[in-house]
């Protein structure tokens, strides 16, 4: 793990320690995958860091885009082999590429400067980790067996391999693990690699009692592996990027880096955070308390539920108050007029109780009161899908999250003939996304459906950008895209591409 | 305040109406002597690592003889009502949250207790108050009965007081519903004294915090104060029985149902065991329609709730509500350890579910059963059968399933022997509390406090002996009191007083009928502070070594 060659340690004199040139042993990449344990040392041109980072991140951006449109790992992995193919060729030892070396060394060198491209806040850390891990899971899941067995040793995870002999004494019970239902074409107790580690390594697996656990340690088969090495390669890579983000600052110095690492870093917006800015706001909309419920019907259908709810019952939970208020600060509502949107929805109660009980929420939410971090950063941003779809399921009473994914089948239907959507068809294909799971198609279909005149007419005369028609995956952006198809005529300028993108 | 108030009126044991009127004597003034008389007591019990119970002497002056004196009589009404107001001003300073431990007065001493005969003051008025939470009882067994120095040794996991006494959660519930929660004390000591000024009808344990609990308001970051360890617990509750027993519902419970909580505990211990390793089970009783189990390994305290929700998760097999008809799915081939637990669930299936509970005799219940059963001929076979022999038991309808089954030919054997197994572990698997397990900062109710409701100690179930173990032949609070009433009038006071050697070789407790608990709980606590020494040794073992650190 020691990069300084021990044995040319401590030739130079302490004092002049500082201006020597460090030395470092050559890189050697013995294996595809690469837990980046070790930064690179090597010189490379500027041209080569910003090209190299660039290709790393279209593939991330293109891993990304897989996961917020619910693909399944399989879609994923045939949409992105000739897109890896094309950006970042990574080939197998057994292939005797003769490229292998550059391969991997620009595989370790883009992954170190998209390191510090994308560690200085903490959502960027948490979704390039994210990104990183899915890039990961995809090579490790199409890594041969070999090899990966071989790479996953040389990571020093502690895990005891099973000798044959308890293999044996065991069989039974280790055919009880999952998938071991005695098919055929998999391999048998005996041919299965196990390992024994201590079951708090891998509470997933205990949790659904995948692995058969005796006396503490669990008995994990070389196929289930992934899981723990997963969560090792999470666990790393979070780590290091804290590490890399305290040592940012002294990067500062340096002209020729920072405008390349920030050049990237913008363009990985993140598309929680993209609708925070100016950019979102319709020039020309009035977008005001009193004209929520007019606009209302540009908004998705979890928006439209909750805007429902709140008129019906006068009130909403925490997490729809959340969700809505968010929204609303996403299509350009300002916290005056938001509070008046509240105060005047919550007609139930006296100013006292709103003023105790909501009026600092809401301002919070806009970063007016609160912490440091959060007034500078101007408050939360609007939800995405991705986050709508995945946290905090509404529970009894609650309003909140996404219809097409919350909503059992019958309900669905019911909200949407309620606001006016009978065509058989589409509900037929509603229904059908939202069996496959496939939330944002389903939204994006009965978007169609709405504005199925406007999109044509925008198409014949080609108003939009392609990039402007792509899926939806951003409330706000709905909401954005409807309210400029609606008002075509009327608005001349528009906005540039608002657009969930991540590019180079 | 309900809490001098509520005192002795109903009297379901003769015996505490034996005891009342000097009770209440006692309630107010009393305490501290006997406080430092139980000192006396416990320190002399136990010889082996004598520090942690010493009585601080500014504290207590003892003021009243500290063996129990039938002599001690004096007992009028103007007395008993002057008391009565002076509990009140207690109680008052007490909710202020001031300290009025130091009380002043000792009119009497414990002892009083022995003397009365029968006479119900006329000063107590109000509801009737159970057993559980009648302030004279709670003195009585806090000061004598309560096993305070395995207590701390439980707690604390060495001799001296170490940050997982001193910075463990505990809460005082107190007669009329009032909660004090994050109290923590430095030494046992401070701990007995709150508990004696409050008499709590229910003490709870917390986690371990990384700072005192008391000062929980002064850290700036949610970092700086959070828990870090507590007990791995479990709860099993008779109450999420309740649609698979016929005997009782509710609070209630018998013999016949409390065979569901033995078949749980002997299937967890044996999975804590044998799967996890963990090897410092103890099984409480909670007092009233359940069981928990306090697993006090180092390995198993330390756990974050990320792992404590598998764990909980690992042993969730029976899922889902009453509404949601076939409540067990789960994968085949068997799991060992659901396969271990079949074994274990088959016997007591059969005797003490179908033929104790009798769960399928009636024909709506017996529908129920039908929904469970894979093949729709069958159900149908089934169905008819029962209509036309009505009253058949659920042996006998069990039994049909398979000889019916025979007789249709077409059901797949296969498929039917797993819904059947589904079957048993519906009806017999553990079900859990499960928060109780997922969250280290969930209280759980401490073993050998007294259920306010039922009067029982919470005492630990000998695991070895579990088919022995009768939740409703459980000592309580009334019966110990008793206990010791009997002893000290019965020339066991004399002794006392006289011999001192014999005096010397037992507490109040051991000659009453919680002995055999209080022994239990020793040698459990004493097994796991050998393995915490063992620890501590192999610890400092290895620093030695490495760092040079010298102790």
């Amino acid at each position: 793990m020691n990069r300084i060659d021990a044995k040319r340690r401590n030739v130079v004199d302490h004092r002049k320690k500082q201006f020597a040139e460090a030395t470092y042993q050559p890189q050697q990449y013995p294996h595809r995958l690469n837990f980046y344990t070790t930064p690179p040392t090597a010189d490379i041109t500027l041209e080569q860091f910003e090209q190299w980072a660039i290709d790393r991140l279209r593939i991330l951006a293109e891993l990304e885009a897989c996961s917020f449109r619910n693909k399944t790992p399989a879609e994923t992995a045939a949409h992105m082999e000739p897109l890896l193919k094309k950006y970042l060729p990574l080939d197998s030892t057994s292939s005797n590429h003769s490229q292998l070396f550059t391969q991997r060394q620009k595989d370790h060198y883009s992954h170190f400067i998209l390191r510090l491209a994308f560690s200085s806040t903490e959502d960027l850390r948490r979704r390039f980790t994210r990104v990183e891990s899915m890039l990961f899971r995809l090579r490790f899941q199409g890594d041969d067996m070999k090899e990966r067995n071989a790479f996953v040793r040389t990571l020093n995870l502690d895990w005891e391999p099973v000798s044959e002999e308890e293999k044996r004494e065991l069989a039974a019970e280790l055919a009880a693990t999952v998938g071991f239902a005695g098919k055929r074409g998999q391999p048998t107790v005996q041919e299965e690699e196990w390992s024994k580690v201590d079951w708090e390594r891998v509470p997933d697996l205990i949790e659904h009692r995948k692995v058969f656990v005796k006396r503490g340690k669990a008995y994990v088969p070389s196929r289930e592996q992934q899981s723990m090495v997963m969560t090792e390669f999470n666990a790393r890579l979070e780590k290091a990027l804290e590490l890399t983000a305290r040592a940012l600052p002294r990067l500062d110095e340096d002209d020729r880096l920072t405008p390349i690492l920030n050049h990237l870093s913008k363009n990985f917006i993140a598309p929680d955070s993209v609708y925070t800015n100016s950019s979102s706001v319709i020039e020309g909309a009035e977008i005001s308390a009193r004209n929520i419920d007019n606009l209302s019907q540009h908004f998705p259908m979890c928006m439209a539920h909750l805007h429902r709810t709140l008129r019906r019952d006068s009130k909403l939970r925490h997490f729809g108050r959340l969700q809505y208020t968010l929204f609303l600060k996403g299509i350009g509502l300002n916290l005056e007029e938001c509070l008046v949107f509240w105060r005047s929805s919550f007609n139930k109660m006296t100013d006292d109780e709103f003023n105790k009980g909501y009026r600092y929420n809401v301002r919070h939410v806009y970063g007016d009161v609160g912490g440091d971090s959060n007034r500078r950063s101007g408050g939360y941003s609007p939800y995405s899908c991705q986050k709508i779809l995945t946290e905090h399921a509404p529970g009894n009473g609650e309003a909140h999250g996404c219809p097409y994914r919350h909503f059992d089948e019958q309900n669905l239907m019911a909200l949407l003939e309620g606001v006016g959507i009978s065509d058989k068809v589409v509900l037929q294909g509603v229904r059908e996304d939202k069996q496959k799971q496939k939330f944002h198609m389903a939204c994006n279909r009965v978007f169609e459906y709405v504005h199925k005149n406007e999109l044509r007419r925008a198409k014949d005369e080609s108003v939009m950008t392609a990039a402007q028609l792509e899926t939806i995956v951003h409330p706000n952006e709905y909401f954005k895209r409807s309210y400029l198809l609606k008002n075509m005529g009327k608005i001349a300028k528009k906005e540039g591409d608002g657009d969930v993108k991540m590019e180079g | 305040m309900p809490h001098s108030s509520s005192t002795p009126e109903q009297q379901e044991a003769p015996a505490r109406t034996q005891l009342t009127p000097t009770m209440e004597d006692t309630t107010l003034n009393l305490g501290n002597g006997g406080l430092t008389d139980e000192d006396l007591l416990m320190a002399d019990v136990d010889e082996v690592e004598s520090p942690p119970v010493v009585t601080p002497a500014a504290v207590e002056p003892p003021s009243s003889a500290p063996a129990a004196k039938p002599e001690s009589t004096e007992e009028d009404a103007p007395v008993e009502i002057k008391q009565e107001t002076k509990a009140e001003i207690r109680l008052e300073d007490l909710f202020e949250g001031m300290d009025s431990g130091s009380d002043d007065e000792f009119s009497g001493s414990k002892t009083d207790r022995d003397v009365a005969t029968g006479q119900v003051p006329p000063s107590s008025p109000g509801p009737v108050a159970p057993a559980g939470s009648n302030p004279d009882l709670l003195r009585v067994f806090y000061q004598l009965l309560f096993p305070w120095r395995y207590y701390f040794q439980w707690l604390n996991h060495s001799p001296q007081p170490t940050p997982d006494f001193k910075f463990r959660e505990f809460s005082l519930w107190l007669t009329g519903g009032v909660v004090f929660r994050f109290q923590s004390y430095a030494t046992l000591d401070l701990l007995r004294k709150d508990v004696f000024k409050h008499l709590p009808e229910r003490i709870e344990i917390g986690p371990i915090y990384t700072a005192n609990p008391r000062d929980r308001k002064t850290f700036r970051n949610s970092s700086a104060f959070r828990p870090i360890a507590k007990e791995l617990c479990f709860d099993i509750d008779l109450t999420d029985y309740d649609d698979v027993r016929t005997c009782c519902d509710k609070a209630n419970i018998c013999i016949k149902c409390w065979q569901f909580i033995t078949m749980a505990i002997k299937v967890l211990d044996v999975a804590l065991r044998e799967d996890f390793g963990y090897e410092h089970i103890m099984w409480v009783y909670s007092g009233r329609r359940g069981a928990h189990a306090w697993v006090c390994d180092r390995q198993a305290r330390n756990l974050d709730d990320h792992k404590r929700k598998a764990l909980g998760n690992y042993f969730s097999v029976v899922k889902g509500g009453e509404k949601t008809g076939k409540r067990v799915n789960v994968r085949r081939p068997l799991h060992p350890h659901l396969a271990r637990s079949l074994d274990i669930l088959k016997e007591h299936f059969l005797t003490d579910v179908l033929e104790a509970q009798d769960p399928w005799r009636e024909e709506d219940r017996a529908e129920k059963l039908l929904q469970l059963l894979p093949d729709i001929k069958l159900r149908q076979a089934l169905k008819e059968k029962w209509e036309f022999n009505p009253g058949r038991s659920s042996t006998a309808k069990w039994g049909d399933i398979d000889s019916v089954a025979k007789s249709i030919g077409s059901v797949n054997t296969k498929d039917l022997l797993e819904a059947k197994q589904d079957v048993v572990l519906e009806y017999t698997y553990p079900r859990l509390d499960i928060l109780v397990t997922e969250q280290k900062t969930h209280l759980l109710k401490s073993p050998f406090v007294v259920h306010p409701g039922t009067g029982r100690v919470c005492v630990p179930i000998d695991t070895n002996d579990l088919e022995g173990f009768d939740p409703l032949d459980v000592p309580t609070i009334g019966g110990l009191v008793n206990e010791i009433d009997a002893d000290t009038s019965g020339g066991g006071g004399m002794k006392k007083e006289g011999d001192g050697d014999e005096d010397k070789k037992g507490a109040e407790w051991e000659r009453t009928s919680i002995k055999p608990y209080i022994d239990q709980f020793r040698g459990f606590v004493h097994g796991l502070l050998r393995e915490e020494r063992e620890f501590v040794r192999v610890k400092r073992e290895r620093e030695e070594e490495g760092g040079g650190l010298d102790f």
